[in-house]
């Protein structure tokens, strides 16, 4: 319970992604989630109209987890769980 | 890099600024997976990647024509990255070996010391396929 707690007040990390080309959203999501601890979460805005697939796949191959995704307005929003 | 699969190969035969292009996104798309890659430079592909040369910006395959030369140079006018920006990255990245083929250094008149630092050494074809093991292999 003390590290749910704890994972769960560390800051969220933000990465704006938009108007990048493949494969840079996931490149930039490699890159950040490096600088994130156990736990912490990072919060990844993309238009690139291969993300949902992208993302996915990136999230079973590496084991980070995704906890949330949607769309709005060719937004793709997705929040990520650092494994 | 301990979540990787298994290695991807490339072997870069064409020095066209578009199938580069495409090189170096398979390689970054891997690199952030965590997948190590390997990359054999043949021919032309060696040829770009001179020092002296690799700063230039090659011509497109010729299947672009002129409309797909047109869209090729409004995406890099809108600020895609080129081809060697994006193998920087995935060298930093991840785990990315770049070798040049030593029958094209042969071919070509090259010296190591006259290629882009981006290249990790010179390698024939055995050791090529020997660091390739099991994994995918990919002719661009």
């Amino acid at each position: 319970m003390t590290h749910e707690a704890a994972t769960q007040s560390a800051e969220t990390i933000q990465l704006d992604a938009r108007g990048l080309n493949c494969p840079m959203p996931i490149v930039r999501t490699a890159q950040a989630i490096k600088t994130l601890t156990t736990g912490q979460l990072l919060e990844v805005l993309a238009t690139d109209p291969g993300s949902v697939a992208d993302f996915a796949a990136w999230s079973r191959s590496t084991g980070n987890e995704i906890v949330s995704s949607s769309v709005e307005g060719g937004v793709y929003r997705f929040v990520l769980r650092r494994k | 890099v301990t979540e990787g699969e298994e290695a991807i190969s490339l072997v870069l035969f064409s020095g066209t600024e578009d199938r580069l292009q495409a090189a170096a996104v398979l390689t970054a798309g891997a690199a952030a997976l965590g997948r190590p890659v390997h990359i054999f430079l043949q021919y032309w592909a060696l040829d770009a990647f001179r020092r002296d040369r690799i700063d230039t910006p090659q011509p497109l395959a010729p299947e672009a024509g002129a409309e797909g030369k047109a869209a090729f140079e409004a995406m890099r006018a809108a600020g895609q990255q080129t081809w060697q920006e994006t193998l920087r990255m995935a060298k930093e990245l991840g785990e990315v070996d770049i070798q040049a083929c030593s029958l094209s250094m042969d071919l070509l008149h090259l010296d190591q010391d006259q290629l882009d630092p981006l290249v990790d050494g010179v390698e024939g074809v055995a050791a090529f396929y020997v660091n390739a093991g099991e994994g995918q292999l990919l002719f661009i």
